[in-house]
C-alpha cells in the first residue's frame, strides 16, 4: 500500500520552476532539476544501453575502480628512444588524436619544425619542411605511446622524458620536461634560442634531474597533486603549488649530486616556471587512466586529447578506437595585444588532466584562477559540482577544502554525458594560431559534442553486436 | 594622447588583471591600453606598443602599471575615473558559496534522499523515462506533462502499482497531497474529505467549493484524463480509492471523473462496495444505469458532488442538498427572466468560452437536450461537432484549452488573449444572446486575471451600448480566497463591471440554460 499519505511530502521538481515556487511559499521541501534532453534522441540506443545497464555498470565500477587505486610514483628519466614504447629514429609524436601533416595546424607544424631541427634531420625551415612532406617522417599521437605531451606536444627520439611508474597496476607512462613560458617548442616555436633551450636541457637539466631522482629512488606525485589541490592549484593551468613542492622534493639531491653551477642553473629553471609540474600531473592522470584501459562494456573515457584541428576521445571498452570531432576555440582572457582572433583552436594532450577528475574538474580547488570561468568563486565551485553529474565516482585522494573535501569528480561516463547533455569541462592555454608565437591567453571550454555522441553511438552498437 | 598610471606596491595577479585590461579595452574612448605589472619583459612590451609614459619606465616588478591611449585630456580623467571603478570592483567579487541545481534526478536525489514524490513537466517524449527512473527510485510521479503515449502511461502505471507507489497523470494538471497543493491547484482548507479524479478542472471546482463551503481536503489524487479508459483500466484511480479508503485523515471520498469505460465502472462499483466511507461521485455525461446498483451517492454535477460531499463531512442529511438546489434553481430563474427580457429578438444563443475543459463537458451536458443545434470543438453526448473552431454555429461550447487552440501558446488559464478575441467576436454577432465564461484561479494560473479580462468586458458594453443590445456575461470564479488571486476580490471586481458571477460552472450553466429558455417562449 502507498505510503504517501504518512510521510511529509518532499518533492523533486523536474520542469516548470514555478511549480518549484509554489512549493517553497507553502514551506515544502522541494529540489529543482536543470533538466535538459539528452543530446541524442534514438531512443533505440538507450534500449540498448538500457538492457546491459547491469553489466556496463559492473564494468564502470571497475574502470573507476583502477583509476583510483592506480599510485602513479616518478622513478626515473630515460631519452625517449630508450624507454617510449614504438619510439622510433623517424617517429615524432604529437598531442591528440592522429593527424596528418597537411591537416596540422601552425603551432603543431612549427613544433614538428623544430623537432627535426633539434634533431638534427634539417637545419632550416625549408628543409624541414621538405622532410616533414617526405614521407621520410612518421607521426603517430603520444596517446598511442602511454606517453603525453601538452600543447602540440611533440616528442622527438633524442628528447628526455620523465618515467612514470603505475606501482598497483605495473603500467608506465612518459612525458617531457616542460619548458617554460614564451617562445617554447609545444607552442610551435622553433628559432635557434628554442633549439639552444632544448640542448641544455637535454645536456644540464635532464642528467642532473635523473641523478636526482635515482637518488631519491621515487616519487610520489599523487601525494604532491593532493597537497596542491589544498594550496590553490588545479594542476592544470595553475602549478605554483605542485611545482613547489616538487622542487623542495629535487632540491636538496640536485645540489647533492651535481656541480654547484649546474645546480644553480638547474634550480633557477625550475623555480622560474610555474609550470614545470604540468607535465607530471598529465603523466600521473595518463599512468592512471591507462590502468583503466580496454575493460570490456565500460563507457568511461580513458582520453581526451586535442591535436589543434580534432579534439578525440577514446572509451575504456572500445579499445584504441579514436572518437573525434572539430576543436573548438577556447572562450579565454588574451594577453594585451592578443583576440581571440589570434587564437589557435584547443590544442594538447593537457585535457587528461579533466579526464582523471583534475584540472577544470577541479576547479573549485583552485580560487586563485577563476577569473578564467567567469569571475566568482561561485562560478568556479558549480564548474566543479556540474561534472559530478556526468562522472562515475568522487575521487578517494584528490579532495577540495572548500566542498569540505569532497572528492574531485573522475571518471567521466559518456552515457551520462548524453543522457544528461553536459559536457566536460575544461580550462586550458591557448596558443597563437601562427607557429612560434606561443601562448596569448588562458581560458575555458566545454569539449565539443560530436566526439561524445560518436563516442556513445560507437559504444552502443558495439553493445548491440556482442 | 598616452596615460600612464603607477600603482607602488599594489600586486595583482596576472588573470584578474587581464580581466581588469579588457574591461579597459572595452571602453569606446579608449584606443589602446594596458595593465601589467612592472617587470622589464613588460615594460619593454609597453614600449613597443608605445604605451611607456615616463613615469612607467620607474615601474618594479611589484609595482601595477596602467597605460592608455585616448583622444584628450578629458577622456584621459574620464577613464582614470572608470580605471579606479574597475579596481574597487574587484575587491568585492562575489564570495557566496556555490549553489546549482542538480541535473539529473538522481543528483537529486542525493540532496533530498527522503523525497516522495516527483513532479515532472518536461517535454512528453522524454517524460516518460523520467517518470520510470522516478519510480525506479522509490517515487510517487505527478506527470504534469502531455503527449506521453498510452502504451508508457500503461506501463509505468502497471509498474508502480506493484511498488505501491501513485502515477498522477499524464496530464495530470492538479493534486493535493498531505494538504499541499500541486501544479496548477488552489489553496483549499485541509478536511477530512479525498478526492480521486480523472480530470483537472473537475477536481479544482469541487475542492473550491467545498472549501468555499467551510470543509476541506487533505488527499486530491489526480489520475489524467486517460485512466478511467478502457485501455488503461483505471489503475490510479482504482489504486486512489483504495489509499483514500486506508488513510486516518479521509472520511468521505469524492470521485470525479468524464464517463470512465463499463469495464472500469464496474471495478469501481465493486471496490467501493467494499468500503465503508461515504463515497460519492460525479460521472461527468455517464449513463447512470451501472452506477445505480452501486453504494456510491452519484451527483449530476460537479456543484452537487462537492455539496453531496460537504453534508456527509459534517454528517449532515442528504435532503439538505437538494433542499439547496432547489432554492438555487428558484434563484437563477428569477436573473434569467430579468435578463432574458432585456435581449432583442435576433439575440438567440449561448455562447460558452471556456479555459477548463471539464467545465466544457458539463455545460454541453445541460444544453445536449435542448431542442436546437448545440455544437462544439470537442462534442460529448448529442452535441455536434464544429466545421470551424474559429467560427460558432448557432449554440457552441468551446474548449479553448484543447490542443488546436494552444498550439505554440499557453494554456488559456494563463493566456486570455485568444477568448479575449473571441469574446468580441460574439459581441458583433448580433445572435449571441448570452456568453457564458469560466475563470480558474490557483497556481499555475494567471496571476491577475482581472487585468486581462475587465478590460475586454468595458468592450463589450461599449460595443452593445452602440449597437443598442443587451447582453449578458454570465460567469463562474474558480478558486478560493486563499488562492494568491482571492476569488472575492476577483467576484467583486467582475460583478462590479455588470458580469453575472456565480459560484460554480454549474450554476452558471444553468443560468445561461434558464435565458434561452425563457427567451424562447418569450418569442413564442
Amino acid at each position: 500500500m502507498n505510503k504517501l499519505f504518512e510521510n511529509e511530502l518532499k518533492v523533486i521538481n523536474i520542469g516548470l520552476k514555478s511549480f518549484k515556487e509554489t512549493l517553497d511559499e507553502q514551506n515544502v521541501q522541494s529540489v529543482q532539476v536543470d533538466w535538459k534532453p539528452p543530446l541524442i534522441s534514438d531512443s533505440t540506443l538507450f534500449d540498448v544501453i538500457r538492457i546491459n545497464s547491469d553489466k556496463i555498470e559492473t564494468a564502470n565500477k571497475e574502470a573507476v575502480k583502477r583509476i583510483l587505486n592506480s599510485k602513479p610514483v616518478l622513478t626515473g628519466m630515460g631519452k625517449a628512444i630508450d624507454v617510449i614504447p614504438g619510439m622510433k629514429k623517424n617517429l615524432l609524436l604529437h598531442a591528440g588524436p592522429p593527424v596528418a601533416w597537411d591537416k596540422m595546424c601552425g603551432p603543431m607544424k612549427g613544433a614538428v619544425i623544430g623537432a627535426l631541427i633539434y634533431e638534427g634531420f634539417a637545419k632550416t625551415f625549408e628543409e624541414a619542411e621538405k622532410v616533414a612532406t617526405s614521407g621520410k617522417i612518421e607521426f603517430s599521437p603520444c596517446h598511442e605511446h602511454a606517453t603525453v605531451g601538452p600543447m602540440a606536444g611533440i616528442v622527438s627520439p633524442s628528447m628526455p622524458v620523465f618515467i612514470l611508474e603505475n606501482e598497483e597496476f605495473g603500467n608506465k607512462a612518459f612525458c617531457t620536461m616542460n619548458e617554460g613560458l614564451g617562445k617554447v617548442l609545444r607552442y610551435g616555436a622553433y628559432d635557434e634560442s628554442v633549439i639552444e633551450r632544448l640542448r641544455w636541457m637535454e645536456n644540464v637539466l635532464y642528467p642532473s634531474l635523473k641523478k636526482a631522482i635515482e637518488k631519491i629512488g621515487k616519487i610520489d606525485l599523487k601525494n604532491i597533486i593532493a597537497q596542491a589541490l589544498h594550496m590553490g592549484d588545479e594542476v592544470h593551468n595553475r602549478n605554483r603549488a605542485a611545482t613547489s613542492l616538487l622542487y623542495r622534493t629535487l632540491a636538496p639531491e640536485i645540489v647533492n649530486q651535481n656541480e654547484k653551477e649546474n645546480a644553480i642553473s638547474v634550480l633557477n629553471f625550475i623555480n622560474s616556471n610555474d609550470h614545470f609540474f604540468l607535465n607530471l600531473s598529465m603523466g600521473v592522470s595518463k599512468v592512471s587512466l591507462d590502468a583503466a584501459r580496454n575493460i570490456e562494456n565500460s563507457s568511461i573515457v580513458v582520453v581526451m586529447a586535442r591535436n589543434g584541428t580534432e579534439f578525440g576521445i577514446q572509451l575504456s571498452g572500445t579499445g584504441d578506437k579514436w572518437f573525434t570531432g572539430i576543436s573548438p576555440i577556447p572562450e579565454a582572457l588574451y594577453f594585451t595585444g592578443y583576440t581571440k582572433g589570434d587564437a589557435n583552436p584547443d590544442i594538447g594532450d593537457s585535457s587528461i588532466t579533466e579526464t582523471n577528475g583534475l584540472g577544470g574538474f577541479a576547479i573549485a580547488a583552485s580560487p586563485a584562477i577563476v577569473q578564467f570561468v567567469g569571475g566568482s568563486t561561485n562560478d568556479a565551485v558549480n564548474y566543479t559540482l556540474k561534472m559530478y553529474e556526468i562522472t562515475a565516482a568522487e575521487n578517494n585522494i584528490y579532495k577540495i577544502p572548500y566542498l569540505n573535501f569532497r572528492g574531485t569528480p573522475t571518471g567521466i561516463d559518456v552515457i551520462k554525458v548524453i543522457e544528461k547533455n553536459i559536457l566536460p569541462f575544461i580550462d586550458t592555454g591557448v596558443a597563437h594560431k601562427n607557429a612560434g608565437i606561443g601562448q596569448i591567453g588562458a581560458g575555458v571550454l566545454e569539449a565539443p559534442v560530436d566526439p561524445f555522441k560518436k563516442a556513445f553511438i560507437g559504444f552502443a552498437n558495439q553493445l548491440k553486436n556482442s | 594622447m598616452v596615460t600612464g598610471i603607477l600603482k607602488r606596491g599594489e600586486y595583482f595577479d596576472s588573470v584578474s588583471l587581464m580581466l581588469i585590461a579588457k574591461k579597459i579595452s572595452e571602453l569606446e574612448i579608449v584606443l589602446d591600453s594596458a595593465a601589467v605589472m612592472g617587470t622589464p619583459e613588460n615594460k619593454s612590451m609597453l614600449q613597443t606598443s608605445g604605451l611607456l609614459t615616463d613615469e612607467l619606465q620607474n615601474a618594479s616588478d611589484m609595482d601595477l602599471m596602467i597605460a592608455y591611449k585616448c583622444n584628450s585630456q578629458n577622456e584621459s580623467d574620464l577613464i582614470s575615473k572608470k580605471i579606479n571603478e574597475l579596481f574597487k570592483k574587484s575587491d568585492n567579487t562575489n564570495k557566496s558559496s556555490g549553489s546549482l541545481n542538480p541535473s539529473s534526478l538522481e543528483s537529486a536525489i542525493k540532496i533530498l534522499p527522503d523525497a516522495n514524490l516527483a513532479m515532472i513537466s518536461v517535454a512528453g517524449k522524454y517524460a516518460g523515462d523520467e517518470a520510470m527512473k522516478a519510480l525506479k527510485n522509490g517515487l510517487n510521479v505527478i506527470l504534469f506533462s502531455d503527449n506521453v503515449s498510452i502504451e508508457k502511461e500503461i506501463e509505468l502505471k502497471n509498474f508502480a502499482k506493484e511498488k505501491g507507489l501513485f502515477v498522477m497523470g499524464p496530464d495530470c494538471g492538479t493534486a493535493i497531497i498531505n494538504g499541499v497543493p500541486l501544479a496548477f491547484a488552489n489553496v483549499v482548507n485541509r478536511g477530512n474529505i479525498g478526492i480521486v479524479a480523472a480530470s483537472g478542472t473537475g477536481l479544482q471546482e469541487v475542492s473550491c467549493l467545498i472549501s468555499n463551503s467551510g470543509c476541506g481536503i487533505f488527499q486530491a489524487i489526480g489520475t489524467g484524463g486517460r485512466d478511467v479508459k478502457k485501455e488503461v483500466g483505471g489503475i490510479m484511480f482504482l489504486e486512489g480509492i483504495k489509499a483514500l479508503a486506508e488513510d486516518k485523515n479521509t472520511e468521505v471520498i469524492l470521485l470525479v471523473s468524464k464517463p470512465p469505460a463499463d469495464e472500469v465502472i464496474i471495478k469501481i462499483i465493486e471496490l467501493v462496495n467494499k468500503i465503508e466511507k461515504p463515497v460519492v461521485g460525479v460521472f461527468l455525461n455517464a449513463s447512470i444505469e451501472l452506477l445505480k446498483q452501486s453504494k456510491i451517492n452519484i451527483a449530476r454535477t460537479l456543484e452537487e458532488g462537492a455539496m453531496l460531499a460537504v453534508v456527509h463531512s459534517r454528517k449532515e442529511n442528504i435532503g439538505k442538498v437538494y433542499d439547496d438546489l432547489e432554492s438555487q434553481f428558484s434563484e437563477l430563474q428569477t436573473i434569467a427572466g430579468k435578463e432574458s427580457a432585456k435581449l432583442n429578438k435576433t439575440q438567440k444563443y449561448v455562447r460558452a468560452l471556456f479555459s477548463g475543459g471539464t467545465f466544457c463537458d458539463e455545460t454541453q451536458m445541460f444544453f445536449q437536450h435542448i431542442d436546437e443545434d448545440v455544437f462544439s470543438n470537442t462534442p460529448v453526448g448529442k452535441v455536434k461537432k464544429l466545421k470551424d473552431i474559429w467560427k460558432s454555429e448557432k449554440h457552441t461550447i468551446i474548449d479553448l484549452g484543447d490542443d488546436e487552440f494552444t498550439v505554440g501558446k499557453p494554456h488559456p488559464m494563463i493566456d486570455y488573449s485568444t477568448r479575449n478575441k473571441r469574446i468580441l467576436a460574439e459581441t458583433n454577432d448580433p445572435e449571441t444572446a448570452v456568453i457564458l465564461l469560466d475563470i480558474v484561479l490557483g497556481y499555475g494560473s494567471n496571476m491577475n486575471p482581472l487585468a486581462e479580462i475587465v478590460p475586454v468586458i468595458k468592450e463589450v458594453k461599449e460595443l452593445t451600448l452602440q449597437q443598442k443590445r443587451h447582453l449578458p456575461i454570465v460567469c463562474s470564479v474558480t478558486g478560493t480566497d486563499k488562492d494568491p488571486q482571492n476569488r472575492t476580490t476577483v467576484a467583486a471586481a467582475l460583478k462590479a463591471e455588470g458580469v453575472l458571477v456565480m459560484e460554480s460552472n454549474a450554476a452558471a450553466s444553468k443560468l445561461a440554460k434558464f435565458l434561452i429558455e425563457r427567451r424562447v417562449k418569450r418569442n413564442e
